[in-house]
């Protein structure tokens, strides 16, 4: 089956002169923009924001009119390849940077560009007293320019490119507000801790680079070409064993888990937070964290001729789709509680995106639906910080409702969505994912599909009681400082409603008439129709009876009764789930500690622990350290030893061998 | 036996470039003894500036056409060879704009005119009153230059070893002759020269043996000895082939033979240090590419795991060891360990691409140390260099260039994508997995992970100039136009490398074909 997908996908593959307009223009307008943001500095401090949103509004424009173009022929013919230039050409491998504009990349770039260009309009007003103003919009800029590369590219090397430039510009912007003053503007928001936020991220991150660059390597290893024509062309030929495509499989899946925080990797997601909140609606909810959903189906033809390194996509997706919702429960930060709902929901897609062809398209349908409405939701938050003095707790929070009616009515919109109760877009979606995940033989359909069934419920639960808490139930604002609830301005509320619309209708419109499934079958391949193991109507019934259950209990416990002003002690399980079910504590003992251990071993061969007493390591002496210091200890005759111990060493090694 | 002499014939054309700068640096001597005390440092910049320009004019023009070995086979004139030396006339170039730097002072700020004297001192005054100053730098630096373009153009063992002094002997000179931190300045010379002299011993040990063994010091005739498998004298050849290497391998500061490099580094003058990293490592990478493609290749299956050992340690404890330091220019020391270790791993592709990629690291590498030591000599905190981390914070907010340009050189060391460094870091780990078998498979995921240790080193000081509050009083001197245009070069082609590869990557690719 997969091989004859394979032979569809390689058909549909052919490129065709479909989309006329160049592609690279798309990606150039936001980058120019950044540039110009950047090195003209205070000159373009007036006109700056405007030109950058204005900017990404014409990529947005230029997305269109690919669409359009990509709609006006038949369906097989939707996917142009356009070149740039000869990139790398070395000997025998020759790299040409390209451009793959097929359905799957549209969709994407239309996504990007669309909801970025909202977040640039809710910028203007929500940055508008920050001094660095400039610099914000110049990173957003490029921002989105690196995320369209990322979708755009025609190669796993070109999308490499994106992929750390969308890095930079997540680093950069988490840790925006590492100079100012603590409590300037966001109290609790220390400069260190935002610094050290985006540390986190970027190392992070950098695990996830490493699955990424070695897959590649060794894709260029097997195949001798990195682009994906060549990769399919080549799985589909058989040019590579099972055990090597499971490990690129698994790499790619590492780099996925980096760059979309999914377990084991996704400390950093909840501390990334400390970035303004347009930046968590933009880059941490609705499109870079998905990259890593876009890779797995992006390369799809090597997970289906890898069926092992699928099955562990669908297990990773499923591990965090339940982490991320117990995590949920426990937050009261508002913008971490949204945190962990996006992390749970992208486990959603993985889930789907490792359930082979039944669930690709659902996967990016989601994905799509999520960053309507988890973009407004998490831009709601910033309409209700900015109200409240840029307070996070919601025990603090409670009958904003009265105060915000544009930012309770769209949040609602976002909350019904995500809950997935009918017609709202979430539903569309979301069931689609359940539904496939009950499909298949054996105990898959069974633990995948009740993970992604129960999941359901929890996020209709934590979710509810983030509405509930936020909105509903009785004030418990601070009095220091003095709380004034009010409505933000327009250039703020006005992208909420137009999210909030797409996430009241936008599933509507693409989910029950199949528009989007077809779509992306040119790239997806068409799915072999499967059924549940258990019909349709009584997974849905059941869904939707969970979901009520779920809401229904928060309101009880958040809505009708009192929230303490102060959390109270609560459970293990609760008090487990507010330290991220101790993720931290086990990457500490896992990975930073042996780490450290290592780094402060091999430091004592270096003269800066001679003096080590000052550095405090010179009590750790003993024969073997003593003897390591005083390697590089700064004398002639002691390096000369080494060379020389080096040399016998190598020169032994070789006769014993020959 | 009538043997009779015949001269041997010299193809001068293929030769000039080598010509002129040994010429240009003797001119130099004479300016130095001649030429007035008050315009004698003016002469001496534009005359090495000239003489870089003519050779490099002679070798793009002339040479190009006149390829082939030429002295009966002691030097041969090939397509990696020019390439070669036209990056070390390129890099030399820069380095001595660098060089030149006065700050406002008599002579080249960089450098010390009389070896008791501190800047600003009674004994400084008096060294300039008595005539002594610090051109002599300039000559030095000619001959070094000569020695790196012979280097990679050896056509036998004895050739290079006169190289190899030749271009040894000036940089130990240089090296002692920092103005600022004068003791661990001439400790450094010291410790360079005793143990050049140490590596210097046992090259000529392996080139006796090669020798023993072959019955010839050519590289094709050791070549063919191997390949006709004279069983006899087997003991001699493995030993000698890896003996010769540590002497070319201390060159570029591979580990076990390492532990000079941060303590030359930190005690040179910064330019020279920039110089050094960038030209000693090109034109002993030369060397050791015409040494493993050329002589010693038919035996590579003996000793290729044991430099590929040398390669995965270098690596290793090249990055490893970058973490620990607090000082910019140790850092940078055992950065350009970690990177000989990464240039190991293409040489070790034997291929032809392999040989392009480490000549377009070589060049891409060199630029950006160049720049970056120029940028740390301008970092002063009062009189002195501001080496310590430290010292560094918040430098991105008083002086946004140079932070700048410091960060993109530090980001190309990281080899992040669309900087020179990920396009060399390619372009040399390619060929190791396609043609390297599975030791070039381990060695590219080691480099891998290396690369990523090294990110964190240099974004930590990325984030330290950005991310800080300034201490101190850290200022960037304004530099002179000179110094200006070589920082300018160096970073330009720099970025140019890192976006626009393809033109130096096809020339490297035209000029891989070593001539036997």
């Amino acid at each position: 089956m997969s091989a004859l997908l394979t032979q569809l996908a390689l058909e549909t593959a052919t490129s065709s002169d479909a989309v006329s307009m160049p592609g690279w223009w798309l990606i150039a307008l936001p980058l120019a923009g950044a540039a110009l943001l950047l090195l003209g500095g205070r000159a373009t401090n007036s006109f700056g924001p405007a030109l950058a949103t204005g900017l990404s509004w014409a990529s947005f424009g230029l997305g269109v009119v690919a669409l359009l173009q990509l709609l006006a022929v038949d369906p097989d013919q939707r996917s142009t390849h356009q070149t740039l230039f000869n990139w790398i050409p070395a000997g025998a491998f020759q790299l040409s940077a390209g451009l793959q504009i097929d359905t799957l990349s549209v969709s994407f770039v239309l996504l990007i560009t669309f909801v970025g260009s909202l977040i640039h309009v809710y910028s203007l007003g929500y940055m508008s007293h920050d001094p660095d103003k400039r610099r914000f919009f110049a990173y957003l800029n490029f921002f989105v320019a690196a995320m369209l590369l990322l979708v755009l590219a025609d190669s796993f090397l070109l999308l490499f490119v994106g992929w750390e430039g969308v890095g930079l510009a997540s680093y950069l912007l988490i840790g925006f507000w590492n100079t100012r003053e603590a409590g300037a503007i966001a109290p609790g928001h220390f400069a260190e801790a935002n610094a050290a936020a985006a540390n986190k991220a970027f190392v992070v991150n950098r695990v996830g680079d490493i699955g990424l660059s070695l897959a590649i390597a060794l894709m260029f290893a097997t195949f001798g070409a990195v682009d994906f024509a060549s990769v399919n062309a080549g799985v589909a030929a058989g040019g590579a064993g099972t055990a090597t495509l499971t490990a690129i499989g698994l790499l790619l899946l590492l780099g996925a888990c980096g760059k979309s925080a999914q377990f084991p990797l996704q400390s950093w997601l909840g501390d990334a937070m400390a970035g303004p909140t347009p930046v968590s609606a933009l880059i941490h909810a609705a499109t870079m964290v998905t990259a890593g959903v876009y890779l797995v189906v992006r390369s799809h033809t090597i997970f289906e001729a890898a069926p092992n390194a699928q099955l562990a996509v669908a297990i990773v997706g499923a591990i965090t789709l339940t982490y991320g919702a117990i995590v949920g429960c426990a937050k009261d930060d508002i913008k971490k509680a949204l945190a962990a709902s996006t992390m749970s929901q992208i486990g959603y897609m993985m889930l789907a995106a490792g359930l082979g062809p039944v669930g690709y398209a659902f996967a990016i349908f989601h994905l799509i639906t999520h960053g309507f409405f988890k973009a407004g939701m998490f831009l709601g938050a910033g309409s209700v910080m900015h109200g409240m003095s840029d307070q996070v707790d919601m025990r603090r929070f409670g009958n904003l409702n009265k105060f915000m009616k544009i930012t309770w009515i769209t949040f609602g919109l976002g909350w019904l969505a995500i809950l997935g109760v009918p017609p709202f877009s979430g539903f569309w979606s979301k069931d689609k994912i359940i539904e496939a995940a009950f499909i298949g033989e054996g105990w898959r359909p069974w633990v995948f599909g009740l993970a992604a069934l129960l999941g359901a419920g929890v996020t209709a639960f934590y979710m509810s009681r983030l509405f509930f808490m936020t909105f509903h139930g009785k004030e418990r604002w601070t009095d220091e400082p003095k709380q004034h609830p009010h409505e933000s301005p327009l250039t703020m509320t006005l992208p909420m409603m137009v999210l909030a619309l797409g996430s009241a209708g936008l599933g509507l419109i693409l989910g029950p008439t199949d528009i989007f499934t077809k779509w992306l079958e040119p790239v997806t391949g068409h799915p072999e129709h499967g059924e549940p193991v258990l019909s349709v109507p009584v997974l849905m019934t059941l869904t939707l009876l969970l979901v009520a259950l779920g809401a229904g209990l928060a309101w009880l416990r958040y809505g009708r009764d009192e929230v303490p002003m102060y959390a109270p002690a609560g459970n293990a399980l609760t008090r487990a789930a507010r330290k991220d079910l101790y993720q931290d504590d086990i990457n500490e003992a896992v990975f930073m500690w042996p780490g450290v251990k290592l780094v402060r071993s091999v430091i004592w061969t270096d003269n800066e622990v001679v003096d080590g007493g000052a550095m405090g390591l010179g009590k750790l002496t003993g024969g073997t350290a003593t003897w390591l210091r005083r390697i590089q200890n700064g004398y002639a005759r002691s390096y000369a030893l080494t060379m020389l111990a080096g040399i016998v060493a190598v020169l032994g090694a070789l006769w014993v061998m020959n | 036996m009538d043997s009779q002499f015949t001269a041997t014939a010299v193809n001068y054309w293929a030769i000039m470039p080598i010509l002129i700068v040994f010429g240009g640096a003797l001119v130099g001597v004479l300016v130095e003894a001649f030429a007035p005390r008050s315009s004698r440092h003016s002469i001496q910049v534009a005359l090495t500036l000239l003489t870089v320009v003519l050779a490099f004019g002679a070798l793009v023009w002339k040479s190009v056409d006149d390829q082939g070995s030429t002295l009966a086979g002691a030097l041969m004139i090939d397509g990696p060879t020019l390439f070669l030396q036209g990056s070390v006339l390129l890099l030399s170039f820069v380095a001595v704009l660098l060089m030149a730097e006065k700050f406002g002072s008599a002579g080249a700020d960089a450098f010390t005119p009389m070896g008791a004297a501190v800047p600003g001192s009674p004994l400084e005054a008096a060294a300039a009153r008595a005539g002594w100053g610090t051109g002599e730098v300039f000559p030095l630096a000619l001959f070094s230059i000569a020695g790196m373009m012979i280097f990679p153009a050896a056509g036998d063992l004895l050739t290079m070893f006169v190289a190899l002094e030749v271009l040894s002997l000036p940089l130990y000179i240089l090296t002692g002759l920092a103005r600022r931190r004068r003791l661990l300045s001439q400790e450094a010379a010291l410790k360079y020269f005793l143990l050049g002299s140490f590596s210097s011993a046992f090259f000529l040990f392996g080139s006796a043996l090669l020798y023993g063994y072959a019955g010839s010091i050519q590289f094709g005739q050791i070549s063919a000895a191997i390949s006709a498998a004279g069983v006899e004298l087997d003991g001699l050849l493995l030993p000698g082939a890896f003996f010769v290497l540590v002497g070319l391998l201390f060159k570029v500061g591979a580990v076990p033979f390492h532990m000079w490099t941060p303590d030359v580094y930190q005690g040179a003058p910064t330019p020279v240090t920039g110089f050094m990293a960038a030209c000693t490592k090109l034109a002993a990478f030369g060397a050791i590419l015409r040494l493993a493609y050329t002589g010693i290749d038919a035996d590579r299956w003996d000793w290729r795991l044991a430099v590929g050992a040398i390669a995965a340690l270098t690596m290793i404890v090249g990055s490893i060891l970058s973490v620990a330091q607090t000082d910019i220019k140790r850092l940078l020391a055992y950065s350009s360990i970690a990177h000989a270790g990464f240039i190991l791993v293409g040489v070790l592709a034997f291929d032809i691409t392999g040989v392009t990629g480490v000549m377009f690291y070589l060049l891409a590498y060199g630029l950006a140390t160049l720049a970056a030591f120029g940028v740390i000599a301008l970092v002063r905190d009062g009189n002195t260099e501001a080496s310590h981390i430290g010292q560094w914070a918040g430098l991105g907010r008083r002086h946004p260039v140079v932070a700048g340009v410091f960060a993109l050189l530090l980001l190309t060391f990281a080899g992040i994508p669309l900087t020179s460094g990920f396009t060399s870091k390619f372009a040399a780990f390619a060929p190791a997995i396609a043609h390297g078998g599975r030791m070039g498979a381990v060695l590219v995921v080691i480099g891998v992970l290396c690369s990523a240790i090294t990110a964190f080193v240099y974004v930590r000081i990325i984030v330290l100039m950005y991310f800080s509050d300034a201490k101190g009083e850290v200022v960037a001197l304004t530099p002179s136009v000179l110094t200006t245009l070589g920082l300018a070069i160096a970073v330009i082609l720099t970025i140019g490398l890192g976006i626009f590869p393809s033109p130096v990557l096809d020339l490297a690719g035209q000029a891989s074909q070593f001539l036997r």
